[in-house]
């Protein structure tokens, strides 16, 4: 380490070997964290899943009445049909009401015009695989074209909310001053007013639909990354990281958005599971108040808001195939979330 | 004998690696375990680099270590074995007969207690005092450490006290119940020199007073010449030498202890180059090339009364103006270094960031003009100090800091080029970066590396590569050795000389270490709560200064064993 100055330094050496870009260096190592990777794969699952749905290719005959009403899964066998204890037959002559029965001249007319129609009664199987609902609906592609719409809703709400809450928070803790007293006191108003309220004062405005929900949820959910987010670039800001940027001439800009946040992403990441998780469910509570999706749409809310009177009757299916989904989702997220925090940390570098 | 340690281990296990547990020997290497004895009444001080285990080894008497570390070996503390003690057993020693005084004493104390609180808490635990006998006691204390009004800091709060009144604290706590060990880990290296001074005088003292031994636990020979009896040199977890501390100094017999001796930058000459260990273990010298400096050298900058205020708040609209740097005035010749020294708070670093201008402009008023070629850099738009910025450039005190933890050194290096536009493309940056690296000591492959992967002092030279990326003319050094461990330091001390040598860089070295600052520089700056008391050229403000408050900053410097014949060389 003493010859410290060689006149030409390395300039003479083997050229420099291609530097690994920041994100090519975390999917390395993002590769090498089997859980995340496993993780990765049930979501990639899942995005097909919604693709296909949203193409129609699987689970286009949701609304299909296939099965007998509350049809258990076929592992437990058809349902005992129901006896019913029929009430004894009366003695005595029946009572002839055709001197007071307006109607009685009709009938005989009525029953030769309903022999000329034709009814036929559709097959209706007893069991289905993960069962049917109260009109014998699938629960199975129920529950696949649920998930389309509740991930769409979930994922894209809550990246709406990470958007508005990191920029907003980045700039308060940034700038500080009369921007982020500015920034505090649209936050204040945010939080002052009760979530649910706030929901319906938007709601109101938006109207129904799906894409309302994600803007309506988006809007209204921003608060805590924001304040989160600010916290961390109030304490990175003056980092001397961060002056040395600077120093070298680094717009604010660059500053923000190459230097802090990069470092402060794992906040971002974190949240942005934490959010996915309560959207879905916020979804259901939109849904039941009648400002989420339309009553011919499916999704995991509106199937879990049916299952609450199903489960009284001994009809749990549509509730287990429900959270089953939700919760195979909402754990791949969060895991695949982790493993991303790892894998952009590069302290963490061989550690696996 | 107090306190005996022999053949101690100290492991870390760090996680599995196929299977098999995976140990870091922090100290010990190779089953050798290192050993030294504390007599009653002495002083005994262990020596060494960052790395080197002297911290470990101290914290492991009394078990202070994380759950992760493994003990082997012998501690015997009074007759009793303190490796296989009980937790219980330990906590009944801790505190009462071995008290411990850490490095930084802001985190020491607990924030949210008043320091009357913290100091009887031993009191009522150990020695069953009443709460108002134990207050009695506790004046006393800080009494005895000197800490003036003792009676009206019982009820002050930790941040109401400056850091040497913190450390006072902490010494009056260990003191408590009269502890027969005080371990002493880097108590004063937070602190400034003429703070330093005043507390290694108060643990002389106290040391005397009570009839106890200590473990004085220090990177600086400086320090550890002037307190210690007795004197342990470890390095990669072994000792290298020990034994009483005239023989250290006056005699050393190993090669390591030598070297460590001569870096040191001494204020008693001036020499061109520093030796570094590695030289002196290889018994290479290289050949000092004196470079003779033109006094003729055109101005870069001239500083007219430069002053920089900050706001403080006050109340919910009012705000008073606190003066950080009072009308300061120098000019830096090309090739040259001006030297700014003062304890901390007396706004040197200010001084640095202002002519920067890397404050924020809300925070408050700069006064005064400072001329960068024709042009007064406090006054610049920010538009207009773009192309500036490419000239000036900064060095910041903690390397571990300054780097961006995300960015690959490449990105680092790469990413200056890039705002001003110097070289043609990518690729071009890309071997630019990559000479400077070898400019500055580093080979290519550091390139794809992060910054936690290097050293500190490694750090250092890709902070200042990241400078040279943007051919400055000034570079401002702010406290930017302070934090390297000795040798590591000259090492970067020298690679600055050679680059003001090879491309006629001036700076604005900042530093608190007056050795360093005559190392370095050609006038020196002293300033004293922002105003500058002093100003004058290296020799004239060392060798006769004029203001008392230089003289007493330079009598506050450690200066190693003052017995020793003759100043090691």
């Amino acid at each position: 380490m003493s010859a410290v100055l060689t006149a030409d330094g390395g300039a003479t050496g083997a050229k420099a070997p291609r530097s690994e870009s920041t994100w090519l260096g975390a999917w390395r190592r993002f590769r090498s964290n089997r859980v995340g990777l496993w993780a990765l794969i049930v979501l990639a699952g899942f995005g097909l899943l919604v693709a296909l749905s949203a193409l129609g290719w699987v689970a286009g005959d949701w609304q299909t009445e296939k099965g007998v009403a509350n049809a258990p899964p076929t592992f437990m066998g058809p349902a005992q049909p129901q006896v019913a204890s029929a009430a004894a037959a009366a003695s005595g002559p029946l009572l002839d009401l055709s001197s007071v029965d307006p109607l009685a001249p009709r009938y005989r007319e009525w029953t030769e015009r309903a022999a000329k129609l034709e009814t036929t009664e559709p097959h209706k199987v007893d069991t289905l695989p993960f069962g049917g609902d109260r009109l014998g609906r699938d629960v199975l592609a129920k529950a696949i074209k649920g998930a389309q719409i509740s991930i769409l809703v979930g994922v894209l709400a809550a990246l709406v909310a990470t958007l508005i809450g990191t920029v907003l928070g980045a700039l308060a803790g940034f700038f500080g001053g009369k921007i982020g007293d500015a920034l505090e006191w649209l936050y204040n108003v945010f939080t002052a007013i009760p979530s649910i309220l706030l929901i319906f004062a938007f709601a109101a405005v938006a109207g129904r639909g799906v894409q309302s929900v994600v803007l309506i949820l988006g809007l209204t959910g921003w608060t805590g990354i924001y304040r989160l987010i600010r916290a961390e670039f109030i304490k990175h800001a003056v980092r001397d990281y961060v002056r040395a940027a600077e120093a070298i001439g680094a717009s604010a800009g660059a500053r923000i958005f190459r230097h802090i946040l990069p470092n402060v992403s794992h906040v971002m990441l974190v949240q942005l599971s934490i959010l996915v998780v309560g959207f879905i469910k916020a979804e259901v509570i939109l849904s039941y108040l009648g400002l989420g999706v339309s009553v011919d749409q499916v999704s995991w809310g509106t199937m879990l808001s049916e299952a609450q009177s199903e489960l009284i009757l001994g009809y749990w299916w549509q509730l287990v195939a429900a959270t089953t989904f939700m919760a195979v989702f909402v754990t791949a997220f969060s895991l695949v979330t982790d493993a991303m925090r790892d894998a952009l940390d590069p302290k963490l570098r061989g550690l696996e | 004998m107090l306190l005996s340690v022999e053949n101690l281990r100290v492991a870390f296990r760090m996680g599995r690696e196929n299977g098999q547990v995976r140990r870091v020997e922090a100290v010990g290497r190779g089953g050798v375990g290192i050993g030294f004895e504390v007599p009653e009444n002495t002083t005994v001080a262990l020596v060494g680099e960052s790395g080197s285990g002297k911290s470990v080894t101290a914290m492991s008497i009394i078990n202070l270590l994380p759950d992760n570390a493994e003990r082997t070996g012998t501690i015997t503390f009074e007759g009793r074995d303190l490796i296989h003690a009980s937790g219980s057993e330990l906590r009944r020693l801790r505190g009462r007969a071995i008290a411990c005084v850490f490095q930084e004493p802001m985190t020491s104390l607990n924030p949210v207690f008043t320091v009357g609180r913290q100091i009887t808490e031993p009191l009522v635990q150990h020695l069953k005092l009443s709460s108002r006998q134990a207050l009695q006691k506790a004046e006393d204390l800080l009494n005895e450490v000197g800490l003036p009004e003792p009676k009206r800091r019982l009820a002050a709060y930790p941040h109401e006290l400056s850091g040497g009144q913190q450390q006072r604290v902490m010494i009056a706590m260990a003191l408590a119940c009269e502890p027969r060990l005080l371990i002493a880990d880097e108590p004063t290296t937070a602190l400034d020199v003429t703070v330093q001074r005043q507390i290694l005088e108060l643990l002389a003292r106290l040391k005397e007073r009570h009839r106890m031994s200590m473990l004085f636990i220090s990177h600086d020979l400086g320090v550890v010449g002037e307190i210690a009896d007795h004197v342990v040199v470890m390095r990669q977890g072994l000792v290298r030498e020990q034994g009483p501390v005239a023989g250290i100094f006056a005699n050393p017999q190993d090669a390591y202890t030598k070297a460590l001796l001569a870096c040191r930058p001494t204020l008693g000459q001036r020499r061109p180059r520093l030796m570094v260990i590695d030289d002196h273990l290889a018994g290479t010298a290289r050949a000092d090339l004196t470079v003779v400096k033109d006094p003729a050298a055109p101005i870069v900058v001239e500083a007219h009364a430069v002053s920089k205020s900050f706001w403080i708040r006050r109340g919910v609209f009012g705000r008073t103006e606190f003066k950080a740097v009072k009308g300061a005035s120098f000019s830096l010749r090309k090739g040259h270094t001006l030297g700014v020294v003062g304890e901390s708070g007396s706004g040197k670093t200010t001084l640095g960031l202002a002519l920067l201008r890397l404050h924020d402009p809300n925070g408050g008023p700069t006064g005064g003009r400072a001329l960068f070629d024709g042009r007064d850099l406090l006054k610049l738009s920010s538009r207009e100090m773009l192309p500036i910025r490419r000239r000036i450039q900064v060095v910041f005190q903690n390397p571990y800091a300054s780097l961006n933890p995300r960015f690959t050194v490449a990105q680092t290096l790469v990413e200056p080029m890039t705002i001003h536009g110097v070289g043609r493309d990518g690729d071009d940056r890309l071997a630019r970066a990559t000479a400077l690296l070898g400019r500055v000591g580093l080979d290519g492959s550091a390139l794809n590396k992060y910054p936690h992967e290097f050293s500190g002092g490694q750090r250092q030279r890709i902070a200042i590569a990241r400078c040279l990326t943007l051919d400055p003319e000034v570079l401002v050094l702010d406290e930017a050795v302070s934090a390297l461990d000795v040798s590591v330091q000259a090492q970067v001390l020298n690679l600055l000389k050679d680059l003001q040598d090879e491309l006629g860089l001036a700076y604005i070295f900042i530093s608190h270490d007056l050795a360093v600052v005559r190392f370095m520089a050609d006038e020196v700056l002293v300033m004293k709560d922002g105003a500058v008391v002093e100003q004058a050229s290296t020799e004239d403000i060392l060798d006769r200064p004029q203001q008392e408050y230089t003289r007493r900053l330079i009598g506050a410097i450690p200066r190693g064993y003052t017995g020793a014949a003759a100043a090691p060389t």
